[in-house]
């Protein structure tokens, strides 16, 4: 029997890195996500948790590919792939035949078609821009004295939505902040700060051509909220990756996998 | 490659070309895009500077022009404004677009110290009232540059003028000829450079330089080449960071569509009788530009036979930011490449950026798409 391979994708991003392992290209044994990006010991971190959840050493890894805006600094990888890339490669694993991906990471946003085959075809990303990003909802979260993971608590229980006008993350804090001043329901400005969100990436999907079924991957997915304001804008239902922030470092594991096996 | 050793550093150093220029004696003319009359400067005996901004910081430009104005005038305006073009003895300035409209105007106030010599064009190119209206432009700016040269300027010198240029665009023709046909051999970031530093020197020494070039290359064997092909189209692709990217990722320039660089050097000027008619429809016959009238977008059919041509893999559209023709053309020519089933990139650049990693990001993404 041959031994067990075991590759390793490591997603390094803007604001958190994060780390997974798969045994044999499918069974995940280890994985970790740590709120520090690119440029600080996150990289490392995660890598070590991971494989200390998995209780394997780097010699135990046949194969390691780097993704994410720190992928060309991060030694040791074997493999680089765009995160778009490792994105629709996860995306596709975990939900054959989806042909549109969106993902919302820290500081930017991309909207991936992907063909019958899983290859991906188009790819579409936002302006050097905050807005419409988890950098975006950050501020805006702190703005509202609130934790970002509140947010789709506070969405849910919205019962209007007050509408955020700018498209500029700092104008629309200055709007946010005055909506404050107003004492509008805290609810409804969360959600219409998730309206801003969806109305800028719906956007983009639209500029790439929407073609169901979509999944939604990158930190942003594990907002309800977002998903919710993304679904009404584009007028159809969205899949999230159970592994949403995990989605890059798991299509880049696979990536590795199969340029291994 | 002594010959592209030599272009590189020219095009890398225009000031220190600038320098020469005038130590030999010769007044100078700076030429801002697009498609400005150089040969009048050439045949007044004075040398042309193309202007094309530079990659630094603007801030003083800040005063006339708002932020969100390409690049290619803030920087060309900064430069006038802190005193580093003092030397020349005019500056052409066309009104190709809004913002060279107001660019001519701002040059006038802010930099007294260099006279403005504004070009027109004709917008309706293609029929004879707009050869004729483009030609008396063309006699206007032959009347100043007259006053700037101390002499008149004679049908014959403009006609020598016209002969070296079509020479030099005929050898620039040649030069992406044979880059395009050995992928591997030549970066895109010398590519690019090769054909730049022509804007800086003689005419005459570019094209002999560039000839010589052309004819190593073309004896050269061609490296076997497992990479992308691909067009570029826009209006500057010249930054030596962002075209790092392309070699990065396995992907040569086999053609453009770039103002910069082929789109002017593909259009010759006939050889008339009246050689200011003859550079007038020349402009007439320009295609594959934004900032030229373009109702049926011939841009995007010209484009999508360059790609087929040159079996290009895809297309790169360098997309200058704040450039309002370019995001306008971009919608149709678009559809249209889509549309002959050519995948298409857009990058957004400005000379101000000091961090590429969005179009490194994006390069790499095209390239795992089309590997």
């Amino acid at each position: 029997m041959a031994a067990d391979k075991y590759s390793m994708g490591v997603d390094i991003g803007s604001t958190a890195s994060k780390c997974l392992i798969l045994k044999n290209g499918e069974e995940t044994v280890g994985q970790s996500i740590i709120a520090s990006g690119t440029g600080t010991s996150g990289p490392g971190r995660a890598v070590a948790e991971a494989l200390g959840m998995a209780g394997l050493t780097m010699e135990d890894i046949s194969c390691v590919t780097a993704t994410g805006y720190g992928r060309n600094t991060f030694s040791g990888a074997d493999y680089i792939v765009s995160e778009l890339s490792a994105h629709a490669i996860g995306a596709y694993a975990l939900f054959p035949g989806v042909r549109t991906v969106i993902d919302i990471g820290g500081q930017d946003a991309k909207a991936i078609r992907v063909n019958e085959q899983g290859r991906m075809e188009n790819f579409i990303m936002n302006d050097k821009c905050a807005a419409g990003t988890g950098r975006f909802l950050d501020v805006m979260a702190r703005v509202l004295e609130l934790d970002v993971s509140e947010l789709e608590k506070r969405d849910a229980l919205a019962e209007s939505t007050v509408r955020i006008s700018s498209t500029c993350t700092v104008f629309a804090e200055s709007e946010v902040i005055s909506q404050l001043a107003q004492n509008v329901d805290i609810n409804a400005l969360v959600a219409g700060i998730h309206d801003s969100v969806a109305v800028r990436t719906a956007s983009l999907v639209r500029r790439l051509g929407l073609i169901e079924p979509v999944v939604m991957s990158g930190g942003v997915a594990r907002n309800g909220g977002v998903v919710r304001a993304l679904e009404k804008e584009l007028g159809v239902s969205i899949s999230v990756s159970p592994l949403n922030q995990l989605g890059g470092a798991f299509g880049a594991a696979i990536y590795g996998w199969k340029k291994i096996s | 490659m002594r010959e592209l050793e030599l272009l590189k550093t020219i095009a890398a150093s225009p000031k220190a070309q600038l320098e020469k220029t005038l130590a030999e004696g010769k007044k100078v003319i700076g030429v801002m895009p697009y498609f400005c009359p150089e040969e009048l400067v050439y045949a007044a005996g004075m040398a042309p500077f193309g202007l094309w901004g530079a990659e630094m910081q603007a801030n003083e430009s800040k005063r006339y022009f708002p932020a969100f104005i390409c690049s290619i005038l803030h920087t060309t305006l900064e430069m006038g404004l802190r005193g580093e073009l003092n030397a020349l003895s005019g500056i052409m300035i066309p009104i190709s677009c809004d913002s060279l409209k107001g660019m001519g105007a701002n040059w006038q106030y802010g930099v007294k110290t260099v006279p403005v010599i504004n070009v027109a064009y004709a917008q309706n190119r293609k029929i004879a009232a707009g050869d004729e209206f483009s030609r008396s432009q063309m006699m206007k700016v032959k009347g100043e540059l007259e006053e700037i040269c101390g002499h008149a300027i004679t049908n014959e010198d403009i006609a020598a003028a016209v002969a070296v240029y079509n020479e030099n665009r005929a050898a620039i023709c040649a030069f992406t000829e044979a880059v395009g046909a050995k992928p591997g051999l030549i970066s895109a970031a010398d590519r690019s450079a090769a054909i730049k530093a022509g804007y800086f020197m003689d005419r005459k020494e570019h094209t002999d330089l560039l000839t010589a070039l052309t004819e190593s290359i073309n004896a050269a064997p061609a490296p076997v080449w497992k990479g992308l092909k691909v067009v570029t189209t826009g209006i500057i692709a010249d930054s030596p960071e962002l075209l790092k990217i392309f070699d990065e990722n396995g992907i040569a320039v086999v053609a453009d569509q770039i103002a910069q660089e082929s789109v002017d050097a593909r259009y010759p000027t006939p050889v008339t009788e009246d050689p200011v008619l003859g550079m007038a429809q020349r402009y007439g016959r320009i295609e594959g530009c934004s900032v030229l009238y373009d109702p049926v977008k011939e841009r995007g059919h010209q484009l999508v036979d360059i790609a087929k041509a040159n079996g290009a893999d895809g297309i790169i559209w360098v997309m200058t930011k704040f450039c309002d023709p370019e995001e306008f053309d971009y919608v149709p020519v678009k559809r249209m490449v889509d549309a002959a089933g050519i995948p298409l990139l857009a990058i957004e650049v400005d000379q101000q950026m000091v961090n590429f990693e969005q179009a490194r990001n994006a390069v790499l993404t095209f390239a795992e798409m089309l590997g």
